[in-house]
């Protein structure tokens, strides 16, 4: 379902698109965020207007040209990395906003409609949405129920329900409503709805630069100041050996060629590249469906140690199936299924019907339909706690078969004068200890069994803690379930800690003590419950289908309100941040190997004899031809290398799950020694 | 090299890895405020410390009161000796009626000392009283050793503490570090001195007649004392005038392996009882052998070059600038040694080795001392460049970086940077101007690279706090004697303001239970990190002065032509 929002590496609209935008992007006021490339920015402005000032005076240097020309190229080549990355976020969310910002709403004004643009919207107003319209904005239905087909934001074609109050009461900007008519209570600013926010995250000119960009941002320009130290005190140095060799002054090194050399000493790769690093981690995010309310959420996602699940859809499938038929004494196995198959005739519950389905695999006991045996539904009461049927035999009795809980179905038997069997009390406490839920079945004062009821814990979810716990994240299940059950499940699934019988509340003391001991708690959630914890944990994931509280809890949406999200967003946290690493890391190495290529270069002519090589060339283990095409070629490597590692910018470093250890030697070992350009 | 000094030098390091847990546990108890042995016999004079500089041992401070206090101790302490030397003529304890300091020497004198740099542009012996040397420069030799201690302490409890903005109590850690520390084993250290031959006296200097014939005067004065404390607390300035080369600070070749051994225990020791602190020894043993590493390597190289033959001369061990009763293993053995622990102490000079081992203590001290270090400031060098390797590499296991559980943010990679800065900025810019000015050329006694080496070593030196000289220039003027002094005081509180403020920050927050997804510090691959970080930022900046200089000296040198 994610697959609409794949939008290839390099299509050629966007490139071309780029490349206009990477011209663009030269202003100095935006290129001055980025201080790495903005010292290039300068270089190669100093130097062009030195090749201008030589034509002028008739001294025309087609060397100076040549690195004047790839000092621009490395600076285009960085706007470019980011243009591409803005690009594809871009077209993400530009089809969303294209169909936002020609609808029109019709906005309630007293008791009159009145139409109105969408973008002119403000918090508070009342709009009205029938059949066919799109929702103007993001809101809160306040009146009535419609379906609503959100596929342009979530893909998903399948329409989904939003009712006023109750927890799917939130509605996004630019999702249409297929049938009925509802009131919607506009709930976000101009231009501060859902996708606006996202569409600022991949946007690099507004984009808020993350904690972590920050510090990296700080330690680059911190390097590049001291490289830039290391290359003004060049002539001073070079001034003494040049007097000391016996040779003129003029000899000196020119500006152009010290320009180079600092271009090619600061970490111009990941500087180039950081902001479409971390434009495309949010891309990415988009990808799977998810929103991120700022950019901090994302890197705090790779961050997170623990994480709390709810057991129901994330851990377990929605529903309790029934497994098994446990007779009371005395009564068959086939008796208690018959009895249970027709109390659940009219159950049309998840549970209810996989009672039916049980009966029939078992016992071969068809369904019959109630009109036919005269029956009686009587549905499950939160005061009752239990369900069944009443038949009315033609003589008068009447057959009253209940299945409930165990204490329920025990005041229905005492109630009855009945008594209820120390064996199935054992029973109940047996299924209990196992993690399932027993549904006691009786008949008038009759204990006729037990029910087994069991959560089915998800395919591969076991794998995925494994993985996870091998990325040192700890998962705690949260339940409603009594301990002895939880532990059950608990142990089935393979978290590493529960919470059985928890609160809404609970929750929050949770992920407040775990934050107290250090650790980074991620949440999913998507009641108004919910909250407060959303808002507390570190990274809290809210469903689309949730209320409007949760999601502005939250500081991510997941439109496919899919619970086992909150692991993927783990992953491309932590994908993001390797990515970065990885790059630092190579840059900076890179820079050992240009150092060598340079400095033998440039001083090759000091204390020379006749024949002008001096004795730094034994340091020209590089073989370069002249000093000239030395400095060339290294800076024609720096602008080319930004250009080949775009893609592995933008798709990011290949992420597994193992430990920080394993993680670090192979990261290590590509980037930082392998200096490997481009992964294959 | 003989059989006999490769064992030297090993025993000399396997005593010292053998002392090392134990100087380190006496430590951590001295500093965290444990029994131990010497309370009993030193303890009374701890609580009249306190009662006389009236402060309340317990009572800790945040990290700006925790700075501004070691400033204000370190300006007392400049003032003092810098008008000690200003008014010499008038002072007692001048038997060789020596007149006062002029004020650049001065300034630079107390600079240099106050640091712990113990750059000396003067000679001992014909510049300064005994007075002086006692009052002034002795009781800074123990205070500026005491007060690096005191920033590494703060540097620990800023990462071993969690959401506190208490680092500890400067006077108290001074104090501690003082008295049970650094006096204990500098009367040690003096006694054995003075029975190996140190001269230890009041004397006035004796004019005595030669077997050629001549009058020759010999200086006297109170040298065991300071000498102990000058090897133990990582000082290196010199009694007299040739420091360890003088057969008056340096008689024996007991006392020698002692003076090498001397330098490395201190700073040795607090690997151990940082991991003791931390609550990880390992973390301490990782960083020791980082440290290890670098120092074995600089080693080596260093004695392969001296040991290989000069091809102007045909012969390898070239005597020149060494001493006869060390011969060439003892003398690069201090070289390295002397440059790596940041103490500037030498018996040999410098100036003398060849360009590959020069360079070598050149690279020790660029680096920022790290290599075990001043005392305590080799190791919170060191913490600046774990925070910026972690900060690089932590990145790559899917985490923003932290380290012992701590987080290292925007405000601790500044800071980072601000101390590696400081020393760049010291270094190169100061050695620029001297090679572009009349002033700084005029001191040169050599010319061609050699002549460069000798103004880069001496920023490098004064940048790094080591103190020591590559000798043939002459810096007694006003422009060096200014300009190094501004460099040393850079070098020295432009890494200690940025430290501490990393302390102050590092309390304030959470600490992150260990995990499998923790980025491990405390392993092989840490250590190669460390290093190539270590050797990449710290030294790759150095790599254009350095070519210009050793390098391009050692190829001419294989071309025929010396310096």
């Amino acid at each position: 379902m994610s697959t609409n929002r794949n939008i290839s590496l390099f299509n050629k609209k966007l490139i071309l698109q780029a490349v206009k935008d990477s011209v663009i992007k030269l202003n100095p006021v935006t290129l001055i965020k980025n201080p790495v490339i903005f010292i290039v920015g300068i270089g190669s402005l100093l130097t062009t207007i030195i090749v201008f000032v030589g034509i002028y005076y008739g001294s025309f240097s087609s060397f100076n040209l040549q690195i004047a020309i790839w000092l621009w190229f490395t600076v285009l080549f960085a706007n470019f990395s980011e243009a591409i990355a803005e690009g594809r976020g871009k077209a993400q969310a530009d089809s969303l906003r294209k169909n936002r910002t020609q609808t029109q709403a019709r906005k309630m004004s007293g008791n009159k409609e009145v139409l109105v643009y969408a973008t002119e919207l403000k918090n508070g107003d009342i709009v009205v949405c029938e059949t066919g319209d799109v929702i103007p904005s993001d809101g809160e239905v306040i009146e009535g129920i419609a379906s609503v087909d959100e596929s342009a934001i979530t893909g998903e074609s399948a329409p989904v329900i939003r009712e006023s109050g109750g927890d799917r009461s939130a509605v996004t900007g630019g999702t249409k409503v297929i049938s009925d008519k509802i009131l919607i209570k506009i709930t976000a600013e101009p231009g501060n709805t859902f996708i606006d926010r996202m569409i600022a995250l991949v946007e690099g000119a507004k984009r808020q630069k993350t904690p972590n960009e920050i510090a990296l941002s700080i330690l680059l320009s911190g390097l590049t100041i001291i490289f830039l130290l290391a290359v003004v005190t060049l002539p001073a140095f070079f001034g003494y050996s040049l007097k000391a060799s016996g040779q003129p002054l003029s000899n000196n090194l020119t500006i152009p060629v010290l320009i180079a050399l600092l271009v090619c000493l600061i970490p111009t790769t990941i500087g180039g590249l950081l902001s479409a690093i971390g434009i495309s981690g949010m891309d990415r995010l988009i990808q799977h469906n998810v929103i991120a309310t700022s950019g901090r959420a994302i890197e705090a996602a790779g961050d997170v140690d623990v994480l709390l699940l709810d057991k129901t859809g994330t851990i377990t499938l929605g529903n309790r199936m029934a497994t098994d038929f446990v007779p009371s004494e005395g009564v068959s196995a086939e008796e208690l299924a018959d009895a249970a198959q027709i109390s659940s005739l009219s159950d049309e519950t998840p549970e209810g019907r996989s009672i039916v389905i049980l009966a029939k695999e078992k016992f071969n006991i068809r369904g019959r339909e109630v009109h036919q045996i005269n029956a009686t539904f009587i549905p499950f009461t939160a005061q009752t706690r239990m369900s069944g049927v009443d038949i009315k035999a033609p003589d008068g009795t009447v057959r009253m078969i209940r299945k409930g809980s165990s204490e329920a179905i025990r005041n229905f038997i005492q109630c009855n004068n009945g008594f209820f069997p120390q064996k199935v009390i054992d029973i109940v406490s047996d299924l209990a200890r196992q993690g399932a839920t027993p549904l006691v079945v009786a008949e008038n004062n009759k204990v006729l069994g037990v029910i087994h009821l069991k959560d089915i814990v998800k395919g591969g979810i076991k794998q995925r803690f494994a993985e996870l716990r091998k990325m040192g994240i700890r998962t705690v299940m949260i339940t409603g379930d009594n301990p002895l059950t939880a532990a059950a499940i608990a142990a089935e699934a393979g978290v590493d800690d529960f919470m059985a019988e928890a609160k809404p509340e609970d929750k929050l003391q949770r992920i407040r003590d775990e934050q107290s001991k250090g650790h980074l708690v991620g949440m999913i959630g998507d009641g108004t419950n919910d909250a407060p914890a959303l808002a507390q944990a570190d990274v809290g994931l809210a469903m689309n289908t949730g209320t409007q509280a949760a999601r502005e809890a939250g500081n991510m949406v997941d439109l496919d309100s899919n619970p086992t999200k909150l692991i993927e967003v783990v992953e491309v946290g932590k994908q993001l941040l390797m990515t970065r690493g990885a790059l630092t890391t190579f840059s900076i190495a890179n820079d050992v190997a240009k150092y060598f290529a340079i400095i033998p270069a440039i001083a090759i002519a000091l204390y020379s004899g006749k024949n002008n090589i001096g004795p730094l060339s034994a340091l020209n283990v590089m073989n370069l031809g002249s000093p000239q095409s030395a400095i060339l070629s290294a800076v024609i490597f720096n602008a080319i290398i930004i250009i080949m590692l775009i893609p592995l910018a933008l798709k990011g470093v290949r992420y597994r799950p193992v430990s920080a250890n394993t993680a670090l030697s192979r990261n290590l070992l590509i980037y930082g020694l392998g200096n490997l350009p481009v992964r294959s | 090299m003989t059989t006999l000094e490769l064992i030297q030098i090993i025993l000399l390091i396997a005593l010292l890895i053998g002392l090392t847990p134990f100087m380190g546990t006496y430590m951590f108890k001295v500093f965290t405020g444990q029994k131990h042995f010497m309370k009993p016999v030193l303890g009374w004079l701890e609580t009249l410390t306190y009662r006389f500089i009236n402060v309340m041992p317990d009572e800790e401070t945040n990290w700006k009161k925790y700075t501004v206090g070691l400033l204000l101790f370190n300006f007392i302490g400049f003032a003092f000796v810098f008008l000690l030397q200003m008014l010499q003529a008038y002072l007692p304890m001048n038997p060789a009626h020596l007149p006062n300091v002029s004020w650049h020497l001065a300034f630079n004198t107390s600079a240099s000392f106050i640091t712990n740099t113990n750059w000396q542009s003067y000679s001992g012996e014909t510049t300064l009283s005994y007075f002086v040397q006692m009052i002034g420069l002795t009781v800074q030799n123990f205070v500026s050793a005491a007060t690096g201690i005191a920033v590494i302490l703060a540097v620990i409890r800023g990462i071993s503490r969690k959401t506190t903005d208490k680092i500890g109590n400067f006077w108290t850690d001074l104090t501690r570090s003082t008295i049970y520390v650094l006096l204990p084993l500098s009367i040690i250290f003096a006694v054995i001195f003075v029975g190996q031959g140190v001269v230890q006296n009041f004397k006035s200097y004796e004019t005595v007649q030669t077997l050629q014939g001549t009058q020759q005067v010999i200086p006297m004065g109170p040298a065991a004392s300071q000498i102990a404390i000058k090897q133990i607390g990582t000082n290196g300035g010199g009694f007299f005038n040739a420091n360890a080369a003088h057969p008056f600070e340096n008689p024996t070749p007991f006392t020698n392996f002692l003076q090498i051994f001397a330098i490395f225990l201190i700073p040795m020791g607090l690997t151990y009882m940082y991991g003791k602190m931390v609550g990880s020894v390992r973390q301490g043993w990782t960083i020791f052998t980082a440290m290890f590493i670098l120092f074995l390597a600089g080693l080596c190289i260093s004695l392969y070059a001296e040991y290989s033959p000069n091809p102007n001369f045909g012969h390898a061990k070239l005597m020149e600038g060494k001493e006869m009763r060390f011969g060439v293993a003892n003398s690069v053995l201090f070289s390295v040694v002397t440059t790596d622990a940041s103490c500037g102490a030498v018996n040999s000079m410098h100036d003398s080795l060849s360009p590959i081992a020069g360079m070598v203590c050149i690279i020790n001290m660029m680096l920022g001392e790290i290599i075990f270090g001043g005392v305590g400031a080799g190791l919170y060098g060191m913490v600046v460049f774990i925070i910026l390797t972690v900060f690089i590499a932590g990145l790559m296991v899917g985490r923003t970086p932290e380290y012992l559980g701590k987080k290292i943010e925007a405000f601790e990679v500044q800071m980072a940077i601000i101390a590696n800065l400081s020393t760049s900025f010291a270094i190169l810019v100061f050695t620029a101007w001297a090679c572009m000015s009349s002033y700084g050329l005029a001191g040169l006694n050599n010319s061609g690279p050699h002549g460069f080496s000798e103004i880069l070593y001496a920023y490098t030196s004064a940048a790094g706090n080591n103190g020591s000289a590559f000798a043939g220039l002459n810096a007694n003027t006003i422009f060096y004697n200014v300009t190094l002094g501004i460099v040393i005081l850079i070098g020295r509180f432009g890494v200690i303001i940025p430290v501490l403020a990393i302390a102050g920050s590092l309390a304030k927050k959470k600490i992150t239970p260990f995990s499998s997804g923790t980025f491990r510090t405390d392993n092989w691959l840490f250590i190669t990190l460390l290093i190539g970080v270590i050797l990449i930022v710290g030294g790759l900046t150095y790599f254009p002065a350095l070519s210009l200089g050793p390098i391009i000296e050692h190829l001419l040198m294989n071309h025929g032509i010396n310096f």
